[in-house]
């Protein structure tokens, strides 16, 4: 007996289970024509406000079964449907956050080619995948019932057709018999292809074409570039700002100094081991602000041993109790590395200042070529991105490398913040 | 007494070769990490001056070929040097227990006095850690409260203990006398719940430790 989850493609073991597939289809059908209701229904009652609580997670289920056509077409036909960019965000706590998820929802083009399919394939994804099993189911009738039914029927004065065939006689009777196990052989013969065709519908209802595609991804690259050189322009200003003000300003004023020691070396000696000894100082401060800015430009430590132990050195450096768990079998490229430092950094500075945590555990894995971190406090919750300005600045520094930001936060904690970058190796 | 001093900026390793050598100890240099590792392993020094950024990797080799050296000559005397200071590394350093390990900012020689007497110190077994390095320890601790209790004078103390200076030191740079230092130190270990210790070295790891919770 073969499992109809499995994920055989070709051959019998594919034939014998495209009946069985076809038919979960059909109730994957069913259950995408009952929450495209759920959806409009719960969408509208959105401006009573009691839809704020119900379109969410009815949006969430409609996700749900898209995901599962997904997994479905993958695994028996092949067939890869990508997923809508960029990836829905989690919901906010509290009226007005909802309220942005709700609308932000409801304008996203990804959305409404996921209902766009729960409405289309109740029909016509149905039909195709519904075939098969039809085709078996009437063949095994012809094959095994009929020969034994239509002397009751034909004598109740019925008129008892298979196929094309008028079976009122025992010879037209044993006629049907080929015919049906032919119209079996039909039904589990195509039933893999038919499958293919209601996995290239599937992908065909729930991806956006390519250009619109091209152009989603086109729209984030400039947004996400604008905001990279904004940023970097920021920076840059922020260093000149720094040196002018700072140690350029001490070099010029230990020159001054050493100048003037030098003219009273001679006459008054005292005087002139005073400004030596100020020279001296100012060295000092000058070396001082020169490694803050330094630290905030490019950490030495980062640069020495990698993401996982500068991140074990940011934890050294919090007021909180902080656990990492790092392992990374290689170092990841500098600019990710770099972005991903600042990110952490970020949110510690956040935790420790907003959220009363006393404990905080970090977590740094790379998994099939994604950088996944999770930050999880003991505070008090409550954290939104769409308020705190801290987590946004984490969502612009990562949003440069394709990195997204999950942020769930209840009232009352705890809080698991997670970070996921893409990182080609 | 020998001492190795490893260093890439010639300006610098020059100087502190220079400074050295007028102060009577007889001085190794080198600039590269692996030349540095031969010699701490071929042929222990009295100390090590080094610096924690060398080639080839320009990255920690200076640290790590200290940490080496010491894993094989435990309490080899190493003083390192650096244009920053990290907790994760000073910890990395107190790690063994060991003692006579010496961390600083390298500014700090700028003042020949006191770095002569780091040198003698990690030389002699002491640890010596950069104001930077405890001052940084000490924040931490005070947003977690756990130097609370302190009056300001015996905060002030603590600084100078974790750094490593010895009670005279303490008592010069408090402007009070050796006796009033002792006091303070012994309320300090009351207060901090820790085993009061006549050792010096035993007395800094002990304070360490305890801020490093």
């Amino acid at each position: 007996m073969n499992d109809i989850l499995a994920s055989e493609r070709t051959g019998w073991p594919a034939r014998l289970a495209a009946p069985g597939r076809g038919l979960l289809l059909v109730g994957l059908a069913l259950a995408e024509a009952v929450v495209a209701c759920v959806v409009a229904a719960t969408a509208m009652l959105i401006p009573l406000g009691i839809g704020l609580y119900l379109f969410p997670p009815s949006v969430a289920w409609l996700s749900g079964l898209a995901e599962r056509a997904r997994r479905y077409a993958r695994r028996w036909s092949a067939v890869t449907v990508a997923y809508p960019e960029p990836a829905r965000p989690a919901v906010p706590a509290g009226l007005p956050g909802r309220l942005r998820w709700c609308g932000r929802t409801l304008t996203d083009r990804g959305f409404w080619y996921e209902y766009r399919w729960s409405l289309i394939d109740p029909i016509v994804g149905a039909f195709v995948a519904g075939i098969p099993f039809s085709l078996v189911v009437y063949g095994v009738f012809g094959a095994l019932v009929q020969p034994f039914v239509w002397q009751p029927i034909d004598r109740a004065g019925g008129s008892n057709w298979y196929t094309a065939v008028h079976v009122n006689t025992l010879p037209r009777a044993l006629l049907a018999v080929p015919i049906a196990v032919a119209v079996t052989v039909l039904g589990l013969w195509c039933g893999p292809w038919l499958l293919r065709v209601h996995a290239r519908l599937t992908r065909a209802l729930l991806t956006l074409d390519r250009t619109e595609e091209l152009t989603r991804r086109v729209e984030q690259l400039a947004g996400t570039r604008a905001a990279a050189v904004d940023s970097s322009a920021a920076e840059l200003r922020r260093i000149e700002r720094d040196l002018h003000d700072g140690a350029q300003a001490r070099l010029v004023a230990m020159g001054m100094s050493l100048s003037n020691a030098e003219r009273l070396i001679e006459r008054d000696p005292e005087t002139a081991r005073a400004l030596v000894a100020e020279v001296r100082q100012n060295s000092s401060k000058a070396l001082q602000e020169l490694r803050d800015l330094v630290r905030g430009i490019h950490p030495p430590v980062l640069a020495d041993r990698g993401l996982p132990d500068a991140v074990r050195a940011l934890a050294l450096d919090s007021p909180l109790d902080v656990q990492v768990d790092a392992r990374l079998a290689h170092r990841l490229p500098p600019p990710l590395e770099s972005a991903v430092y600042f990110a952490v950094n970020e949110l510690l500075a956040n935790t420790a200042k907003h959220s009363g945590a006393d404990r905080l555990d970090i977590g740094i894995a790379l998994d099939e070529g994604l950088l996944r971190i999770r930050v999880r406090d003991d505070g008090c919750g409550g954290a939104d991105p769409s308020r705190g300005s801290g987590l946004r600045g984490v969502q612009r520094r990562l949003a440069a490398f394709d990195g997204t930001l999950r942020v769930d936060s209840p009232a009352g904690g705890p809080t698991v913040i997670e970070l996921e970058v893409p990182c080609g190796s | 007494m020998r001492v190795v001093i490893a260093e890439d900026l010639f300006l610098l390793r020059d100087g502190l070769a220079r400074l050295l050598r007028e102060h009577g100890f007889a001085v190794d240099a080198v600039d590269n990490g692996p030349e540095l590792l031969d010699l701490l392993l071929d042929d222990p020094p009295g100390v090590a001056v080094v610096d924690v950024r060398l080639p080839p990797s320009f990255t920690d080799d200076g640290l790590r070929g200290a940490l080496a050296a010491r894993r094989r000559h435990p309490g080899l005397p190493i003083l390192l040097l650096s244009q920053y200071v990290e907790q994760l590394y000073a910890r990395e350093l107190l790690a063994d227990g060991a003692g006579a390990i010496g961390y600083l900012l390298k500014d700090r020689v700028f003042d020949a006095e006191q770095f002569l007497d780091a040198v003698r110190r990690v030389a002699g077994g002491g640890t010596v850690l950069d104001p930077e390095v405890i001052t940084r320890l000490l924040r931490r601790n005070d947003a977690r409260g756990t130097v609370s209790a302190l009056t300001e004078r015996e905060r002030d103390v603590l600084q100078l203990m974790a750094e490593g200076r010895s009670n005279s030191a303490i008592a010069a740079a408090q402007h009070v006398s050796d006796s009033a230092v002792t006091k303070h130190i012994a309320s300090i270990f009351g207060k901090l719940d820790l085993a009061p210790s006549t050792d010096d070295n035993r007395r800094v790891l002990a304070v360490l430790a305890y801020l490093n919770q």
